[in-house]
Formats: C-alpha cells, sequence, structure tokens
C-alpha cells in the first residue's frame, strides 16, 4: 500500500498565518500570558509549539515556557504496533503545578494520543488548566476530546491521510492530504 | 524498534545495535525516577516474577521497583525457603510460574546456564539476573549506561576490571559488553582469581595494579565475595588488601577523570579504601539508580508491545 498526494491544503505563508491567529487567540481566551507554559507533542508538536512562543512573544514581549512531551509510555496501541516507537524523553524542565498548559500538535485525529498527552502532563504535577492547540483538526474522533485553538478544520475519509512538514524537522513546509493506493 | 529476541540471558549474543537501544530508553526512563510521580502505565496488565535461587537484596528489589514505575504488576518467589525444601523441581517451579500468567521472570542461579535451560523451557520471557559464573547482563548493561553517562560515549575506552574474575559473572558481562563498542578492557587480581583463558575474550591480563591502571578511563572494582573464598585461592584477606585495594593514591596512573565503578554491596578496606569509596570518583550510589532505570527499559522493550504482530 501506498500514500500519493491528493491535494496541498496549506503552503508555509499559510502555516505562518494559522500559527499566528492561534497566537493571538491563546492571549485572548487567557486574557494575557500570566501563568501559561507550552508543551508540544513530540515530535511535530515541538517545533510548533515553539514557533507560538516566538509569536507569543512578538505579540506580549512576554517568554512563555515551552516544553516537549514524549508519550510513548502512554499509548494504548503498543500491544498492536508491529514496530515498537523508540521511547525519547519528555524535556518539561518547569513546574506544571497551577499552570494553564497549552497542549500543542500538528494533526488531531482519534484523540487517543491527546488522551495520553494529558494522562502523561498529569503524572508531571497538576496544571490549573489543560488547553489543546492544533495545526490541523480532520475529524473522526473516538473519544470525546476537543480542540481549543484550530488552524484549519479539514473533513478527511479515513483511508485518507495528512502530512504535516516542518522546515525543523523535514526541511520543507506544507501540509498535503495523502490518499491510499493499492 | 526492540528486541528481537524472546530473552535476555547475556551480552555474549546480543548485538551493539541492541545494548545501544536498551541504553538509550534507559535515559527517559531514569527520568520518571527522578520526578515526583514515579509511575507510567506502560506495563499495564503484565505481571514479572523475581525468582531468585540465590540471596540478592538489590539487584531483586531493583527488578521489582524497576516494574513497579512501569505500573506492571511483580512478585517476589520465596523459592529457597519454599520450593527447593519441598523437593520441588525446577522445572516444575516455573511451570507452576507460568501457569499463574506472568510475563516474564527475572531470575538467578548459582549454577551457569540455568536461565538459558529455563528460556528454552518456557513461554514466558527470562532474563538473567545472574547465573553462576557465567553472566550478569543488567548488571553490565548499567555499569555501561553509567559510564556513558560521563564520559558521553563508549566507543574506545580503556577499562580496568579488578579483583576476582574468576568468580566474577560481572566481569565477563563487561567484557562482552564494552568488547563490542571497541573498548581495551584489561583484568587485573591475584593469578589464582584470574583464569588464564580469559584472554581468549580479548582482554589484558595484569597482576599489579599500577600497571593496569596506566592511562585507564573507568575502573570497575568487583566485591570480593568471602562467601565463595572457601578454597583459599589467596592468603588473607589483609594481604589481598595490601597489594589490590584499590584507593585514591593508587589511582596516579590512570587518567584524571577516572571513574570508580562498584557494583556494590561495598567491602570496605578490603576492595576498596573507605576514602574512595566516599569520594566524588566513586559512582556506586549512581550505578543503583541507573541499575532501575536500564531494568525498566529492558522490561519495556521485552514486554511493551506483542511481537510479530503487522502493523494496520
Amino acid at each position: 500500500m501506498e500514500l500519493r498526494d491528493k491535494k496541498l491544503l496549506m503552503d508555509d505563508v499559510a502555516i505562518n498565518r494559522a500559527i499566528t491567529r492561534i497566537a493571538h487567540e491563546i492571549i485572548e481566551r487567557n486574557k494575557g500570558v500570566d501563568n501559561l507554559a507550552l508543551i508540544g507533542i513530540r515530535r511535530r508538536g515541538g517545533p510548533l509549539a515553539q514557533r507560538l512562543a516566538k509569536r507569543i512573544e512578538e505579540i506580549e514581549g512576554v517568554k512563555v515556557p515551552v516544553g516537549i512531551l514524549d508519550i510513548t509510555l502512554y499509548r494504548d496501541d503498543l500491544t498492536t504496533l508491529a514496530e515498537q516507537p523508540l521511547v525519547h524523553r519528555t524535556e518539561v524542565f518547569f513546574d506544571v503545578n497551577d499552570k494553564v498548559i497549552v497542549l500543542v500538535d500538528d494533526v488531531i485525529y482519534t484523540g487517543r494520543t491527546i488522551r495520553a498527552a494529558m494522562d502523561a502532563i498529569i503524572d508531571l504535577g497538576r496544571p490549573a488548566r489543560i488547553q489543546l492547540a492544533v495545526l490541523i483538526d480532520r475529524g473522526h474522533r473516538e473519544l470525546p476530546i476537543k480542540a481549543d485553538f484550530v488552524g484549519k478544520n479539514v473533513p478527511t475519509s479515513r483511508s485518507e491521510s495528512i502530512l504535516v512538514l516542518l522546515n525543523e524537522i523535514d526541511g520543507c513546509e506544507r501540509v498535503v492530504i495523502q490518499e491510499k493506493t493499492t | 524498534m526492540r528486541l528481537e529476541r524472546k530473552d535476555l540471558l547475556g551480552l555474549r549474543d546480543i548485538s551493539r545495535e541492541e545494548i545501544q537501544l536498551i541504553l538509550d530508553t534507559a535515559l527517559p526512563m531514569k527520568d520518571i525516577i527522578l520526578r515526583d510521580i514515579k509511575k507510567a502505565p506502560t506495563l499495564r496488565g503484565k505481571a514479572l516474577a523475581t525468582v531468585f535461587y540465590e540471596n540478592s537484596t538489590r539487584t531483586r528489589t531493583s527488578f521489582e521497583i524497576a516494574g513497579k514505575y512501569l505500573s506492571a504488576d511483580t512478585v517476589n518467589l520465596q523459592v529457597t525457603s519454599s520450593s527447593v525444601q519441598k523437593g520441588e523441581s525446577l522445572r516444575d517451579t516455573i511451570k507452576t510460574i507460568e501457569m499463574m500468567g506472568f510475563d516474564v521472570i527475572a531470575m538467578r542461579h548459582s549454577m551457569s546456564g540455568t536461565p538459558q535451560y529455563v528460556a528454552r523451557n518456557t513461554n514466558m520471557r527470562v532474563i538473567n539476573a545472574g547465573d553462576g559464573a557465567n553472566e550478569h547482563p543488567t548488571q553490565a548493561l548499567l555499569d555501561m549506561f553509567t559510564i556513558l553517562e560521563h564520559k558521553k560515549t563508549l566507543d574506545d575506552l580503556k577499562v580496568a576490571i579488578v579483583g576476582d574474575i574468576l568468580h566474577s559473572r560481572v566481569a565477563r558481562s563487561n567484557i562482552y559488553g564494552l568488547s563490542k563498542y571497541g573498548c581495551e578492557v584489561r583484568v587485573v587480581g591475584p593469578s589464582t582469581l584470574i583464569p588464564p583463558e580469559i584472554e581468549r575474550l580479548g582482554v589484558k591480563t595484569y597482576y599489579n595494579l599500577d600497571q593496569a591502571f596506566k592511562g585507564v578511563d573507568v575502573i570497575n572494582v568487583l566485591r570480593i565475595q568471602r562467601e565463595r573464598q572457601q578454597s583459599a585461592l589467596f592468603p588473607s584477606l589483609d594481604e589481598y588488601a595490601d597489594l589490590y585495594m584499590v584507593s585514591s593514591d593508587r589511582l596516579q596512573s590512570a587518567k584524571d577523570d577516572v571513574l570508580v565503578l562498584h557494583p556494590g554491596p561495598m567491602n570496605r578496606g578490603i576492595e576498596v579504601s573507605s576514602e574512595l569509596a566516599d569520594s566524588s570518583s566513586m559512582l556506586v550510589n549512581e550505578q543503583v539508580t541507573n541499575g532501575v532505570a536500564v531494568r525498566m527499559a529492558i522490561l519495556f522493550l521485552m514486554m511493551g508491545g506483542s511481537r510479530g504482530e503487522v502493523a494496520n
């Protein structure tokens, strides 16, 4: 089974605009950035969280703490995966207790990754609140989870796949929808 | 990526890539130990039994707590005080444990080759926690992890292992593991405690500490196992200490940033001086924490998924 590109959803300009808008929304929703911290889900949530933090700093002049979360040990599908994923470090070097945490990921799909991420954060402490920011919401939730900040809503079928490419990891910048070919 | 093997029996037959995977996985595991909430749910529903036919507190406890930190159910079976006394055969004991639903056992036995025998006769995964004078792979892995944390690399280091090489499974596992990274491994001790065949493993033999320590990056001091010294392989503990006790002034010929490891428990004043035992070069306490981290990594890599299934 192979995947072929079906449609370009976002180019670098569109991704940049979405991040700027989400940064504004985060500030507006929380009436400022006091007590705020961003945690990106490894891997592509990491650079997205960094970019949001940079944008927030440009707007508000305040540096918000940024962490990276590895959720491998919290996944519910480890026993069914053929290839066991590598465990990486969780790099959250600030106290999450009583903070407003904005979780950041590239795509929300079934919601299971976010469930795992929330469990992982709660094992680090007790935040005041957890919010969720994603670049793409592609639907098909299997858990009662909803994103607070969304870059783009994309209706998809389950046979399709969303590919997010970011400069920091992939050396190029775009979001494409792919289709399985058999 | 996972360990493509049912059991972890020794470092002799394991690849460098598998060792590296364990060491890489141990790093995030160590973070969990150092957190306020020392728990991750990944081995929920898995069961680990520690089956020790030989006395041990530290290794057994280390396995048990490693399992618990990852949410496995862990049980210590008191085999020496029960099954053995009642005359149950090893094979029957293992079958009993298997039928209770355990997924993995960590096993220690005074007879070399016992975990290997058990592994062939059970569907449970078997981790060798020390078999006779053969191997103690998790100890060597935690030694390597400790060295790696300090030296940032394991490649091409000079490592001296001091003491009772003859009876030491720690020495053998370290030799197998370190050799895979191109390390120059030296063994040093009284000639009665160094089997001549050990050189076949590619190590250099020394009988003098100062010569053996010349330019070394790491010194691994073995415990003098008094319980194994009935056959008088050296005249007295005092004489051993005179010639082979590692102390700060014996480290002159070693590299300035030499690390000193000890598998514990230490006999102060016999194989290691009390002042060196309390110095910053001695990593025995760090090794204990790292031992839990390495065992967590091994348990996760062995149990965190079913083998051979096709991706959906």
